[in-house]
C-alpha cells in the first residue's frame, strides 16, 4: 500500500482544521477538547467544522461500500468547503480511512476523486501533525505515572507512524514510561469484528491486558479511542488499577 | 470434495474453550514468530529482496499463460510429461490413471497442501492402494484422520502425548515418552516404506520455467526420498508456482525459509530436473508433472484480489496473526488458514460456503508486515467483504438495515444531534458507575466489556471552548 509522506505541505500551518471523529465526538469529548488545548498551546488556531459526523469506515470495513461512498461524501463536502489547511485528526484509524482509503472508494474519474486525493493530503493524525508537521515533541505537558503505550494497527500499519507517539510521551515531564511487550499488537477491536466475534476479539485483547499488567504501568496511553474503549472496557469490568487515556489528554495535562 | 458450509464462529469458540490447543498456538506462533524476527535482524536484505520477490510475482503472474508453456516445453524436453488439472477431480483421476498403469501398490508422499487441497489420499485409498505421509507432521494428521492446522506445520494443535499415543495404537509403535524414541521408531517404519513404495508424490514449492526444474524445499529429508526411491514421481502444482528463471529462485529461497521458521536455507532444497537419466544412479524412471487450476484462473481474473496467487506458502501471516492465534488453524475450515486461508479460501471454493472468513478478521496488517511477497492482505479482505454484500451472499437483514439507519443518521446533521441527545438521556436507566454494563442491543459488546456513556458531544461544548480559549489552555 502506497503511504502518503509528504515532507510538509505547503500550507497555512498556523491553523487546524479539527476532524474529531464521531466515537471522540459523541463518547469521548475531552479527548477533542484535550486536543484543542495543546494545539493552541503550540500557537495553533484552531477551527471546528460544523456538520462533520463520521468518515464512513464501519461500511467501508464492512463491504458496505455504497452507504460508505455516501457517507464519505457528505464528509468531503463538509471539509473542503476550506479549500486549504491541516485537517487533524485524534485517531490513527480515521485519518486512514481518510488519507488512504477514500481513494480506493473513490475511482478515477468519479466525481469525488479530485476532492478526495486533495483531503487525503490534507488529513494528519495528531501525533504525526505535532512532531512532522510542527516539528515539536516537548509541549510543556506534566504527568506524574508510570505510563505505557499501545500502538494502534492502523497508525503504525497503515499510515506508518511508530516513534511520533512514542516521543511526543517520553517528552513529557514526571513521566516514568515503561515499555511493553507487544505494543504494536492488535489489541482485538477491529471495529465491528469485536461485536461479530466477541468471543475472539475478547481472547485476543487477554494478552493486551496480560502485557500492560506485566508492564507495571498505571496509566496506558493510545492515539485512537477505539482501542482504548476496547482495553478499557475489560479493565473497567476487573476493576483494574489502570487508567485508559488518549494521548491528547496525555499531552493536555499539567 | 465435501460441499459443506464451514463455519468459522462456531469453530473458534470452540478452539477458545480448548486449553491444550490454546497453549500449542501461544508456543508455536510465537517460536515461529520470534525465529523470523531474529533472522530479519541477522540478514539486513529481506525487506529489499521482499520487494524484488514481490516483483518477480506480479510479472509471472501478468503472463501467467507464457511462463506455463516455456515450462511444459522444458519438462517435456528433460524427460518428464506434463498434464493439465482442471479442477479437483481432474488432478485426482490423473494421479489414479498414473497410478493404474504402472500398477502401483504403495505411494508415499510428501507434505503438499495442493494434494490436501484436493484430498488425494482419501481418492488413492478409495482404490485400494495404501498411501503413507512421509512428513512426520503430515503423517501424524494423516493418522488421525484430520486436516493440517498451519501451512507449514500440520500438526501443531497435537500434544507430545497425543501423537505418541496415536502411533502406538495406529502403527503398534510401543509408547515412547521421550519425542527422540518416538522419531526414532517413526523413522525406521518410514524407511521401510520408502523401500517398497513404487510411487512418490510430491507438491511443487516452485517451478523453473527456463529449465523445467520443480524445488521442493523441506527439512525432513523425506520428500528426497520420495522423489528418489520409488519407480514413478507425480509432482502437482497450481498454475500460480511457476517462475521465469534459477536467479528468480535464489531469491525465493533466501526469503522462504526465513519467513517461514527463520532458518536461513531449509535443511533440504531439491532441484529435479525430469527422470533418472542414463547413466544415473538415481532417481525415478518416469516424472510427472500435474499443473492444476482448481479454482485459480477465478483469482487470475480478478484484478483487486489477484495478488493472492502470490504467496509462497510460508504461514508466515499465520504466526502473525492475532485471530489465527486463537482461533487455530481447524476453525478456518478449509485446508488454508490464517490470514491466507481467509482470502483464498473463498476465492476457490466460493463465497457462499466461506462468507464469514474475510469478516473473521480485525484487520490489523501484521500479515501484510511479514508476508514475505507483500500480500496487502488486509486490502484483500475488505475486497472480498464488498464482493460478499454486493453480490448478495452477506444477507444478515439486521446489518443491512443497520446501515441503512446509520448513514440516514450521519447525513443529516439534525437528525444526528436529535437522535443522539435522545440516547443521552435514554441511557441514563441503564448506567452504574459512569458505565454501562449491560445494554439490550449492545449485547455482544458488553458481554465482556463495559461501555462508556454518552457525554455531551464536543460539537455542542466547542462553542464555550472559542469564547473561554479552552479549558486548562
Ligand atoms: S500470504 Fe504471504 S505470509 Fe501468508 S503464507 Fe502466503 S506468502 Fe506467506
Amino acid at each position: 500500500m502506497e503511504i502518503i509522506r509528504k515532507g510538509p505541505y505547503i500550507m497555512e500551518s498556523k491553523k487546524a482544521y479539527l476532524f474529531v471523529t464521531c466515537l471522540v465526538d459523541n463518547f469521548f469529548p475531552q479527548v477533542a477538547e484535550s486536543a484543542v488545548c495543546v494545539l493552541r498551546r503550540l500557537g495553533i488556531e484552531v477551527e471546528f467544522v460544523e456538520g462533520q459526523t463520521c468518515c464512513g469506515q464501519p461500511a467501508f470495513n464492512s463491504g458496505f461500500w455504497q452507504d460508505a461512498r455516501t457517507v464519505a461524501k457528505r464528509f468531503l463536502s463538509v471539509f473542503d468547503r476550506e479549500k486549504d489547511g491541516f485537517i487533524v485528526c485524534p485517531s490513527g484509524s480515521c485519518a486512514s480511512m481518510v488519507r488512504i482509503f477514500y481513494r480506493e472508494l473513490f475511482e478515477e474519474g468519479d466525481k469525488e476523486y479530485g476532492s478526495a486525493v486533495n483531503i487525503s493530503k490534507r488529513v494528519y493524525e495528531f501525533s504525526e501533525y505535532i512532531v512532522n508537521v510542527l516539528k515539536e515533541t516537548d509541549v510543556g505537558a506534566f504527568y506524574k505515572g508510570r505510563v505505557a503505550y499501545h500502538g494502534s494497527c492502523h497508525l503504525i500499519r497503515e499510515l506508518g507512524i511508530r516513534e511520533e507517539p512514542i516521543r511526543l510521551i517520553r517528552s513529557v515531564r514526571g513521566i516514568d514510561f515503561v515499555e511493553m511487550k507487544n505494543y504494536d499488537v492488535c489489541c482485538g477491536f477491529g471495529g465491528t469484528f469485536s461485536v461479530k466475534f466477541p468471543e475472539l476479539s475478547a481472547a485476543i485483547v487477554e494478552d493486551k491486558i496480560q502485557s500492560i499488567v506485566e508492564s507495571g504501568a498505571d496509566t496506558l496511553v493510545s492515539t485512537d479511542m477505539g482501542c482504548l474503549m476496547h482495553i478499557g472496557g475489560i479493565i473497567s469490568r476487573r476493576n483494574l488499577p489502570i487508567r485508559v487515556m488518549h494521548i491528547a489528554e496525555l499531552l493536555a495535562s499539567r | 470434495m465435501e460441499i459443506r458450509k464451514l463455519n468459522f464462529k462456531k469453530n473458534s469458540v470452540r478452539a477458545l474453550g480448548d486449553k491444550t490447543l490454546q497453549q500449542a498456538l501461544h508456543y508455536t506462533t510465537e517460536r515461529f514468530t520470534s525465529a523470523r524476527e531474529r533472522a530479519k535482524r541477522e540478514f539486513g536484505e529481506l525487506d529489499n529482496l521482499r520487494e524484488k520477490a514481490r516483483e518477480i510475482k506480479r510479472r509471472t503472474i501478468e503472463n501467467l499463460d507464457d511462463y506455463l508453456e516455456i515450462l511444459e516445453e522444458n519438462v517435456c524436453k528433460a524427460g518428464g510429461k506434463v498434464y493439465w488439472a482442471e479442477d479437483a477431480k481432474g488432478a485426482v483421476d490423473t494421479v489414479l490413471d498414473i497410478a493404474r498403469k504402472n500398477r502401483v501398490k504403495l505411494v508415499v508422499k510428501s507434505k503438499s497442501m495442493a494434494t490436501e487441497e484436493i484430498e488425494l489420499n482419501r481418492a488413492i485409498e478409495g482404490e485400494g492402494i495404501d498411501v503413507v505421509e512421509t512428513d512426520l507432521g503430515e503423517y501424524i494428521i494423516q493418522l488421525a484422520n484430520e486436516r493440517p492446522s498451519h501451512i507449514i506445520a500440520p500438526a501443531i494443535h497435537k500434544t507430545k502425548d497425543e501423537i505418541a499415543r496415536l502411533f502406538s495404537e495406529k502403527l503398534k509403535i510401543p509408547y515412547y515418552k521421550e519425542p527422540e524414541l518416538l522419531v526414532g521408531a517413526i523413522r525406521e517404519r518410514l524407511r521401510a516404506t520408502f523401500l517398497r513404495a513404487d510411487m512418490g508424490v510430491t507438491g511443487v514449492n516452485f517451478a523453473v520455467a527456463e529449465t523445467g526444474t520443480i524445488i521442493i524445499v523441506e527439512n525432513e529429508g523425506n520428500a528426497r526420498f520420495v522423489t528418489t526411491v520409488p519407480r514413478v514421481h507425480v509432482a502437482i502444482m497450481g498454475i500460480e508456482k511457476v517462475i521465469p528463471s534459477f536467479k528468480d529462485a535464489a531469491v525465493f529461497l533466501s526469503i522462504l525459509a526465513r519467513s517461514a521458521t527463520g532458518q536461513k536455507m531449509s535443511s533440504y532444497v531439491s532441484f529435479i530436473t525430469g527422470p533418472r537419466r542414463n547413466g544415473e544412479i538415481d532417481g525415478p524412471e518416469q516424472f510427472h508433472l500435474i499443473i492444476m487450476d482448481n479454482g485459480r484462473t477465478r483469482v487470475l481474473g480478478s484484478e483487486e484480489t489477484r495478488e493472492t496467487l502470490y504467496c509462497i506458502r510460508c504461514g508466515a501471516c499465520l504466526n502473525a496473526c492475532p485471530v489465527y492465534r486463537k482461533a487455530g488453524g481447524h476453525s478456518y475450515g478449509w485446508v488454508y488458514s490464517g490470514p491466507i486461508g481467509a482470502i483464498l479460501t473463498p476465492q476457490l471454493i466460493g463465497m457462499d460456503r466461506a462468507l464469514e472468513l474475510p469478516f473473521a478478521s480485525t484487520l490489523c496488517g501484521a500479515c501484510r508486515e511479514v508476508c514475505p511477497v507483500k500480500i496487502n492482505i488486509p486490502k484483500i479482505l475488505i475486497g472480498l467483504r464488498r464482493r460478499a454484500v454486493e453480490n448478495g451472499f452477506h444477507k444478515n437483514v439486521k446489518e443491512h438495515l443497520a446501515m441503512r439507519i446509520w448513514r440516514f443518521v450521519v447525513s443529516h446533521t439534525g437528525v444526528y444531534d436529535i437522535l443522539t441527545s435522545l440516547l443521552y438521556v435514554l441511557q441514563h436507566p441503564f448506567k452504574s458507575d459512569g458505565k454501562l454494563r449491560s445494554l439490550p442491543l449492545f449485547s455482544q459488546w458488553t458481554r465482556y466489556r463495559d461501555l462508556p456513556v454518552l457525554k455531551i458531544p464536543f460539537r455542542k461544548r466547542w462553542k464555550r471552548l472559542t469564547v473561554n480559549r479552552g479549558p486548562r489552555g
